[in-house]
């Protein structure tokens, strides 16, 4: 691998930027891995680079049925919040919003993280209610949020319209440590570093079946690329999850939905931070390109298809001239959908499964780029240890057996 | 948009329907005598097939009756539609 430094970069700006070599090898499937990671988003790609490097699995493959970071890692609004009501989210995404803080210095690639903060505003006293609740709980958990009069969120985001609006705005809560990073960087640094150290990441491999041995633990993955042994499978797959398990006979408490999300041209610097509405529901945040990135909701029936209606944009797009008036005379550029794994709860699972050796991170709904780091974190640890990190072992398939379910229903990216 | 076809009204636009999730799953009848985990499969556990699915909607904005539909989760096309305690029909081939 190639280091990059400020001096690599100068000579190699100087000579044309010629010389510089793929980021990470064109690997070809082996017939046998130590573990095998299935799906090369973020959460799959970094999972292997910290099984790599903090549980030596050094002979491990990436199994990607596109290309990387095709999935849900490209196609996110890239808003990174820690800011949840529960102890138990919040001590996941706070994990991951700390590697977050060291993540370009770890990967020696800049994902670009900028903790410009994430504003979420509040337009009924209900809103207030919820939203100061948030702010007590975070602060008593260790996590910043404060709490901003509509005076000051308009002196945060000076181009937000905060009166004279169907749903005027009644305060706001603010997170300065939240922020964005580019997606594809994640994927691309996840997938760099851990192919420096060994890794396999195997493009264009889509798993058709999961082989078990006699005593029902996992033997091999049956690929379209041929038939790998391993012991050990980690199902990292998102929208897909459920079809995967299907292989094995398993369900899970988990529904696919197309989320979609939406770019403007590109404009001067006009929007200094993240601001979300869960009321009016809008995401909005602009790219160092200079597009504005806009998220909008879920389409209300399951699907496969990466589309959805127009008319979820269109909804989010009159929340947006609303709160911005001045955006009313921007073009949209494209819009996209991605296919997100949602739960009863809105908690992720990240846990072993009934069958050995099957491990699974699934059910990150509508707000998973945010805890990449940390999620692909505790799930290397689960699954190099065959057992789950204190930080992640609450968020098992049995919760919803037992009743111990983390309703983050009220508190996570999208109104439900 | 998608264009639904409710068995009792016809051909209406997607903003007039609610989804119900997935069809066909039964409530237990003695419901005191199921175990923890047959609660936990008929309340959370979820097909997600990625193909043809049959799940209920309501014409909530219309004549606010529930239904099933076939549909095929890859492409979205509905296949069929049939009133609710019918059982699920084979699905019919269509050609896009």
């Amino acid at each position: 691998m190639q280091p990059f430094s400020g001096l690599s970069l100068l000579r190699r700006g100087l000579s044309g930027h010629r010389g510089w070599q793929p980021q990470w090898r064109r690997a070809e499937p082996k017939a046998a891995y130590d573990a095998v990671i299935v799906g090369g988003g973020g959460h799959g790609l970094g999972a292997s680079y910290y099984l790599a490097k903090q549980h030596g699995l050094r002979n491990i493959a990436v199994l990607e049925k596109g290309w990387i970071g095709g999935g849900n890692t490209g196609r996110n609004t890239t808003i990174i919040r820690s800011n949840y009501l529960f102890a138990e989210s919040a001590a996941l995404y706070d994990h991951a919003l700390k590697l977050w803080e060291t993540l370009s210095q770890e990967l020696n690639y800049n994902v670009m993280f900028s903790q410009r903060g994430v504003m979420m505003l509040a337009h009924t006293v209900h809103d207030v209610h919820t939203s100061k609740r948030h702010v007590h709980a975070n602060r008593a958990a260790g996590v910043d949020n404060e709490w901003l009069t509509p005076a000051e969120a308009k002196a945060f985001c000076p181009v937000l319209n905060i009166g004279d609006i169907r749903y005027p705005v009644l305060g706001a809560a603010l997170q300065r440590r939240g922020g964005t990073a580019r997606h594809d960087a994640v994927a691309w640094g996840y997938a760099r570093a851990a192919d420096s150290l060994g890794v396999d990441i195997i493009e264009n491999c889509e798993v058709t079946g999961i082989r078990r041995n006699s005593q029902g633990g996992v033997e091999a993955v049956e690929t379209t690329r041929g038939s790998i042994r391993t012991p050990k499978v980690g199902v990292s797959a998102a929208g897909h999850t459920s079809v995967i398990m299907k292989m094995v006979g398993l369900r899970l408490p988990l529904e696919s939905f197309p989320l979609q999300a939406l770019v403007s041209e590109p404009v001067k610097p006009i929007f200094p931070c993240v601001v979300m509405s869960n009321t009016v529901h809008a995401y909005i945040s602009q790219s160092d390109k200079g597009e504005l990135v806009i998220g909008a909701g879920t389409d209300a029936y399951t699907s496969y298809t990466q589309r959805g209606g127009l008319h979820i944009d269109n909804h989010a797009l009159e929340a947006i001239c609303e709160l911005f008036p001045m955006f009313r005379r921007l073009r949209m550029l494209r819009n996209w959908g991605g296919i997100v794994d949602v739960t009863p709860d809105r908690s992720p699972i990240i846990a072993k499964t009934p069958v050995p050796g099957l491990y699974v991170n699934c059910g990150w709904g509508t707000g998973g780029f945010k805890a990449t780091p940390g999620s692909a974190h505790v799930f290397a640890h689960t699954i190099a240890r065959d057992e789950p990190h204190p930080i992640n072992a609450p968020f098992t398939i049995e919760r919803f057996r037992d009743g111990h379910l983390i309703d983050e229903a009220a508190a996570a990216a999208v109104a439900h | 948009m998608l264009l639904i076809e409710c068995p009792y009204c016809g051909k209406r636009p997607e903003l007039e329907f609610s989804h119900g999730g997935q069809a066909h799953v039964a409530r237990a009848r003695n419901p005191a005598d199921v175990s923890a985990q047959e609660w936990t499969d008929f309340l959370y556990m979820r097909s997600n097939i990625k193909g043809v699915h049959a799940e209920r909607w309501r014409h909530t904005h219309g004549c606010g009756r529930f239904f099933n539909a076939l549909r095929d989760t890859t492409t979205d096309h509905f296949l069929v539609t049939y009133k609710a305690g019918e059982p699920r029909p084979t699905a019919p081939k269509v050609g896009l």
